[in-house]
């Protein structure tokens, strides 16, 4: 076990409310720098509660998670990952440019050093020439590469995204899936991404952790060993579709797991 | 600061569209005006030749001419006086100044009390009853109180007015910025909770713009009353500057001159209207949205 871990999670387990909805029981899971794991399960799983444990946007109330470790809450206060949500959530009144560079305002950087950061992301993102645009001129897809872009600003080590493109249609979700790669490829970063689309997780990741529900625990984390760079030729690959069968098997176990039970929550 | 709802649409149809816009809403506003004039005559015309007394009988004190509102403006304000419509401008701008400071003071006040009541709970629970218990206490009532405080401290005279304005125009303000405040999206603020951003930035470059929409409703209820407060504070004041003074003045004499009254209540109306413009403009240029969502 290596202590550097890129996120390190022991023994997490978070109950909501007072003798509440157990939302979460004793994960244990270690990701590598670098690498890209999905988190994937039915809804009321936590892999979204699971992702925020990571952040400090939610305290668990047994174990804790480490990001380089460092226990999360630390990581948070020294700005150690980004974070991607499912709606782009940028700031309506802001222009693209002003939007990317909020987390840069924060950190008191220079005036011309933001914009310089700022042009070089937007450039990755392939939103060049959209700096003086409002987010409300932009498509759903475009909205979601500023927030990628926004996540990347300050060159977190580890990005944090919550069904980043559950919104979008199929076709743009592709093509983000594919573009994503490539950003990931170019910064290093480790990701950490929640889905419950199995081609996305499979084709994104190096590992995926399949979750079920109530209460969420691991069922089994599978790993994807397709060689990267991954293209669309991938997602023809026979053994593409023989690791997304295993992760749909996963999951239909868990869900039966549930179904024979009462519907709760 | 720009108009930035257009400029996605660089297409050269654009300016046209607001033009047409504009063009539309004169439109509308002149056809209303024009229709409600032509209701107040046809109404005072039936009812004086068919003699209806229900629900009160119309005479020239109940509804003068409206031309004879209109034309008393030319006319001298008193003997050997310049005309009315002279001296109800210079009484409006003397009331204009009042009401502007106090709908700053209020403003301010109203701002600082919503954002102190959102960051703690037990100001909120502690000090609401009082803020919303204010409001029932007439202005005339508190008018001496402020005018003798205010007195002799080297203040303008009318200081003591702005400041009755202002109690009137605090309260929205500050029920609004408290309900804007509250309702920024969750999701906005669990971003800048991941950015570790302090409160003060977060109040600053989330919270407050999430809330110029509700600020600005509040502002447009408070433009209007602070003429209103204007006006009123001006009565137990002795103030004979402004419009209240006039308003005061020519109610005394109403049974000898109707017209007068009508034609300071137009004024004073005039003032209101130009205040919660100033506001509505303002608004236009100042808060960002799609489209879709202007109002």
């Amino acid at each position: 076990m290596t202590s550097a871990a890129a996120v390190s999670i022991r023994n997490v387990s978070k109950t909501f409310g007072k003798g509440g909805t157990k939302a979460l029981q004793n994960i244990e899971l270690d990701f590598q720098p670098g690498e890209f794991v999905s988190l994937i399960g039915p809804s009321g799983c936590g892999k979204s509660t699971l992702l925020r444990v990571i952040g400090d946007l939610v305290e668990p109330t047994e174990g804790e998670a480490l990001i380089g470790g460092k226990p999360a809450h630390q990581a948070r206060l020294d700005r150690d990952y980004g974070m991607v949500f499912q709606e782009a959530t940028l700031m309506d009144w802001r222009t693209i440019e002003k939007n990317v560079s909020l987390p840069l305002e924060l950190m008191g950087w220079a005036r011309e050093k933001r914009r310089d950061r700022v042009r070089e992301l937007l450039e990755l993102v392939e939103l060049t020439g959209f700096e003086g645009h409002y987010p409300w001129q932009l498509s759903g897809g475009m909205q979601q590469r500023v927030a990628i872009a926004r996540a990347l600003t300050f060159n977190p080590s580890l990005i944090l995204m919550d069904e980043p493109f559950g919104a979008l249609d199929e076709m743009t979700r592709d093509r983000l899936n594919l573009e994503l790669l490539r950003i990931w490829e170019a910064t290093s970063a480790t990701v950490v991404f929640v889905t419950h689309s199995i081609f996305e997780a499979v084709f994104l990741s190096s590992r995926v952790v399949v979750m079920s529900a109530r209460p969420g625990r691991v069922q089994k984390v599978v790993e994807i060993d397709l060689p990267y760079p991954r293209t669309t030729e991938t997602r023809e690959d026979v053994h593409f579709f023989e690791l997304a069968t295993e992760v749909r098997e996963l999951l239909r176990e868990s869900h039966s797991g549930r179904d024979a039970a009462p519907e709760g929550t | 600061m720009r108009r930035v709802g257009y400029t996605g649409a660089s297409d050269c149809g654009t300016e046209y569209v607001v033009t047409v816009n504009v063009l539309k809403r004169v439109g509308i506003f002149l056809l209303v005006l024009a229709a409600t004039c032509a209701f107040y005559m046809g109404y005072r015309q039936l009812f004086l030749s068919t003699g209806w007394t229900w629900p009160f009988k119309v005479d020239q004190y109940a509804m003068p001419r409206l031309q004879d509102i209109v034309s008393r403006l030319w006319e001298p304000a008193a003997t050997e006086q310049p005309p009315l419509a002279q001296l109800l401008v210079q009484r409006a701008l003397f009331t204009a100044r009042e009401a502007a400071v106090g709908f700053a003071i209020g403003a301010l006040v109203g701002i600082a009390i919503g954002v102190v009541f959102h960051f703690s709970n037990l100001m909120r629970r502690g000090f609401q009853p009082y803020v919303v218990g204010s409001q029932t206490v007439p202005i005339l009532a508190i008018a001496p109180m402020v005018v003798i405080w205010l007195g002799g401290q080297g203040l303008p005279v009318w200081m003591p007015v702005a400041v009755i304005s202002a109690f009137l125009t605090f309260f929205p303000v500050a029920i609004n910025t408290l309900r804007g405040l509250d309702s920024t999206d969750p999701r906005k603020l669990e971003l800048m909770r991941s950015y570790a951003a302090s409160e003060w930035s977060t109040l600053w470059r989330v919270k407050f713009p999430c809330s110029l929409p509700y600020l600005f409703s509040a502002f447009k209820v408070a433009a209007t009353a602070s003429v209103v407060g204007a006006i009123i504070g001006e009565l137990p004041s002795s103030i004979q500057d402004g419009l209240g003074g006039a308003i005061l003045n020519f109610a005394q004499y109403y049974s000898l001159d109707p017209s007068a009254l009508w034609a300071t209540n137009i004024i004073a109306a005039l003032l209101g209207i130009l205040f919660f413009c100033i506001v509505a403009v303002t608004e236009h240029f100042v808060v960002r949205r799609a489209p879709e969502n202007v109002a």
